[in-house]
């Protein structure tokens, strides 16, 4: 028995990490079962090979597997180690805290509004029943277009989709119909991406794209008080913070419920705490720009303020620090806003979106009751708006130049 | 003292193999000089095989201005005119007699016009480069400013304290050639911290700037950035150390002599040191006994700018260093993108290595993997932690791209070289080839101006 188990350890190792020696050309080289499994097939899916059509999905996988060997050329002859793979999976990393507990929220508020008591891992399990297929649909319905796109134009397959098809599911209400969500993001990664050149070369945000796109298309699934909570029973009012206020009410969960996110919303936008941890791993990691961040919490505070200041409706006298807790505020200014694609790529470019980010979610929350949700919006404003506020930034770095021009051909007349 | 210029942004790459203050004195068997050294030189070829040549032999000049003329950095025979693709003449290859005997040359009156004559009929002259473009620099130009750079901040690179505290005097003789030659104008660059030679920082004729701050401090174009920037239509000249020296011996002592001190660093090499010899030394004579086993990479330069040569090559006209690190064709790592790589180097947090403060870093042993494939940019800010120019480094990396000459020009093309661009290459997260997408753009701009 204890041999058997042995042997099953032995060749697991030999499987997946260690390795037997192997001559290659004189040099004693350590390969592993998997990797020689995949250099084997890897013949059938090069040009000419039985399944050339999947290139790119195969080398997609071999290098998601294996960092692949290849070295410099020419220029700098050693690299640093990062790469767009491992910066794509750390913001996959910091979005599942604030997915465990959308997951966890999603049985948790389908319980409540039967007034069932349950165990912990009951509301698990119905959150996950619920969440799992939106997510493999997400998934699989854009990385098929990505890898689709991919080989059509012979590249390789960018990483930009495992963020996307993470943070779809999370925009979305629970009890979203599954191919509400294929359809949506064939449409987000479509004419939201791939029309524009893919990966890097979008204009908007594609998750916040599909949000829009099923917004607008099929306003009755996204939006009202019905949709919140998963099969949710008639007689109960699952209305989110902000529906409660756009429709004129005041009677708000306390701001501490609202802060750890025991509230109706989307699957990954109620709990504060749990996207304040994502946050923490972003910018220790650097990979969400705290300029950004640090500006659109700074709009969305100043113009609070400004309406408190004010004061002509309920909603005006709202504390200020409600808007940032309550809706999609949080996640947009540390998921959405921070995409380095689609936001100002100039580092004073930066604040001014972030800015007037903030400035405008709120602005449209207060001032306009027909969208509730007014961080999406507001985003996918600043998004068009991006490169112009870079185009004005640089513009002023290139009449820096033509005037120091002018005036040392000046000074050399002279 | 002048105050010091403080550079933020930037890396310093610490590396394992650091050349030990051990000179050994080589005589190699073959020499070569080799036209692809000079940005856009059209090479007229001045000998043929077997001819004799001594040092300061013309080999070849340029087309386009005949006076601009390559001469032999050692005496012997034309052992071989080697040709590349379309018959583009790469390199003339020496074999070295040993005796290094020299033309007869007469050093004339110092003034400008004589000191340009010499330096031209010595050959020396291509050692001055002008920015933009980084061409050999044109006899009749008149510079707005020439710079030095006194130290050399780029990884493993050699010690210029070292090099000047070998040959003082005429290290104190070149300057105060190239003083003459730009009336005045010479800006000499040193280190803060890392300058401590009295024959650096007591240097006579000069401007003296002092910098501060992580490579790359040292290269000269973010010098020239700093003190007089680059607008359109000036030229700035520029010149090494090492050449500085050769220039000054010349005129010292009246006898051409292309001696160089070169490291050999690198986690490949046994023994990192300096060898003495003369220019342009064949790699395999460098590297000879001192190379580990296994697959190396041999660099003529260094790791961020220099270029991959096999044994049967020769170090570049513009190089001082010879670098070998492994290749990083070997490994290949499981999930690489997950694991939290603490062996690793990186200027991304996505790796503990970036947390650990700059003084405390160990020294690492980097090969040629390039750790990732190349993407479409997608993060942005990262280059200007290592750019420490006021251009926007991916603007101007993406108008190359699509060869937008006016953007270019806006975007502050000129102020820069592909070097300049090394660090933002090394720390790229897309892998893409800037300092060629850099050369290109350069280019373009270079032929369109020159009609």
């Amino acid at each position: 028995m204890k041999e058997k188990q042995n042997n099953l350890r032995q060749s697991l190792r030999d499987f997946f990490i260690a390795s037997e020696d192997e001559q290659n050309g004189g040099v004693k080289e350590r390969i592993s079962g998997l990797r020689r499994y995949v250099s084997k097939i890897k013949p059938n899916f090069v040009e000419g090979g039985r399944f050339a059509w999947l290139q790119s999905t195969f080398e997609a996988f071999e290098s998601f597997l294996f960092v692949p060997d290849t070295t410099t050329k020419q220029g700098c002859q050693i690299r640093d180690a990062v790469d767009l793979k491992r910066t794509m999976i750390t913001v996959v990393i910091a979005l599942m805290p604030a997915l465990l507990f959308g997951i966890w929220n999603i049985g948790y508020q389908h319980y409540l509004a039967l007034a069932e008591t349950v165990s912990f891992w009951y509301m698990i399990g119905f959150g996950l029943a619920k969440a799992l297929p939106v997510i493999v649909v997400s998934y699989v319905t854009g990385l098929a277009i990505e890898f689709t796109f991919a080989q059509i134009r012979h590249h390789q397959v960018n990483e930009g989709f495992l963020v996307t098809g993470m943070l779809i599911p999370m925009v979305l209400p629970p009890d979203i119909p599954l191919w509400m969500v294929a359809v949506a993001t064939a449409f987000a990664v479509i004419i939201g991406k791939e029309a524009f050149g893919g990966t890097g070369m979008n204009l908007v945000n594609p998750a916040l794209l599909a949000r829009a796109f099923l917004f607008f298309a099929y306003p009755s699934v996204m939006s009202g008080d019905k949709v919140w909570i998963a099969d949710q029973p008639d007689a109960f009012t699952g209305a989110t913070p902000l529906g409660i206020l756009a429709n004129g009410g005041t009677e708000l969960p306390s701001a501490w419920t609202m802060v750890w996110g025991g509230i109706p919303g989307s699957m990954g936008e109620t709990s504060v705490i749990a996207i304040a941890l994502g946050a923490t791993l972003l910018l220790i990691t650097g990979i969400a720009n705290w300029r950004i961040v640090l500006s659109v919490f700074a709009g969305g505070i100043g113009i609070g303020l400004v309406f408190n200041a004010i004061g002509a409706t309920p909603y005006m006298q709202l504390p200020f620090y409600y808007h940032l807790i309550m809706g999609g505020f949080a996640f947009g200014a540390i998921f959405m806003a921070t995409d380095p694609v689609t936001a100002p790529q100039t580092n004073t470019g930066k604040w001014i979106y972030g800015l007037l980010i903030g400035i405008f979610a709120v602005l449209l929350r207060v001032l306009n009751s027909a969208y509730a949700e007014g961080m999406m919006l507001a985003i996918l404003l600043m998004n068009c708006f991006a490169p112009l506020i870079d185009h004005c930034v640089i513009a002023k770095n290139i009449r820096m130049r033509q005037k120091r021009a002018v005036v040392t051909s000046k000074a050399s007349a002279k | 003292m002048a105050q010091v210029i403080k550079i933020k942004q930037g890396l310093d790459i610490k590396l394992k193999g650091k050349a030990g203050r051990a000179v050994n004195c080589i005589e190699p068997e073959f020499f070569a000089l080799q036209p692809t050294d000079f940005v856009g030189l059209t090479p007229r070829l001045l000998v043929k095989e077997g001819d004799n040549v001594k040092i300061g032999t013309p080999l070849f000049c340029d087309k386009h201005d005949e006076c601009i003329r390559f001469t032999a950095p050692i005496s012997g025979t034309v052992s071989e005119i080697r040709r590349g693709p379309k018959r583009l003449l790469q390199a003339v290859v020496i074999q070295s007699d040993k005796q290094l005997e020299t033309e007869d040359f007469k050093v004339g009156e110092l003034s400008k016009e004589g000191i340009t004559q010499n330096l031209l009929e010595s050959g020396l002259w291509p050692t001055i480069r002008q920015r933009p473009y980084s061409i050999v620099a044109r006899p009749d130009d008149s510079p707005k400013a020439f710079f030095v750079s006194a130290f050399d901040s780029s990884p493993l690179a050699p010690d210029m304290d070292f090099l000047a505290e070998h040959f003082p005097d005429s290290l104190q003789k070149g300057l105060d050639i190239l003083n003459i030659l730009c009336n005045g104008k010479l800006h000499f660059c040193v280190h803060a911290e890392k300058t401590k030679s009295e024959v650096l920082l007591k240097a006579k004729n000069i401007i003296l700037h002092t910098f501060s701050g992580p490579h790359p401090s040292g290269n000269v174009g973010t010098q020239i950035n700093k003190i007089c920037p680059i607008n359109k239509g000036d030229i700035v000249w520029h010149c090494g150390l090492p050449e500085v020296i050769n220039i000054g011996h010349f005129f010292l002592t009246g006898r051409l002599d292309f001696s160089r001190l070169y490291a050999t660093a690198g986690t490949g090499m046994l023994h990192p040191h300096y060898c003495k010899t003369q220019l342009g030394a064949s790699i395999a004579a460098l590297v000879e006994g001192n190379l580990k086993d296994g697959h190396q990479r041999l660099i003529s330069g260094n790791v961020l700018t220099g270029q991959a040569v096999s044994q049967n090559d020769f170090i570049g006209f513009y190089h001082n260093m010879l670098t070998a690190i492994p290749e990083g064709d070997q490994r290949q790592e499981l999930l690489g993108w997950i694991w939290p790589g603490f062996k690793k180097f990186s200027m991304s947090r996505t790796f503990p290595s970036a947390f650990i403060p700059n003084a405390l870093q160990p020294d690492y042993e980097l090969d040629t993997n390039l750790h990732g494939e190349e993407r479409a940019y997608v993060m942005t800010g990262e280059f200007e932690k290592v750019f420490p120019f006021n251009i926007y480094p991916l603007q101007l990396i993406k108008a190359c791209l699509i060869g937008d000459l006016d953007l270019m020009e806006n975007l502050g093309i000129y102020e820069v070289e592909p070097e300049d661009f090394a660090l933002c290459e090394f720390i790229d997260t897309s892998k893409t080839d800037i300092q060629q997408i850099i050369h290109k753009g350069l280019e373009l701009v270079r032929k369109e101006n020159e009609g």
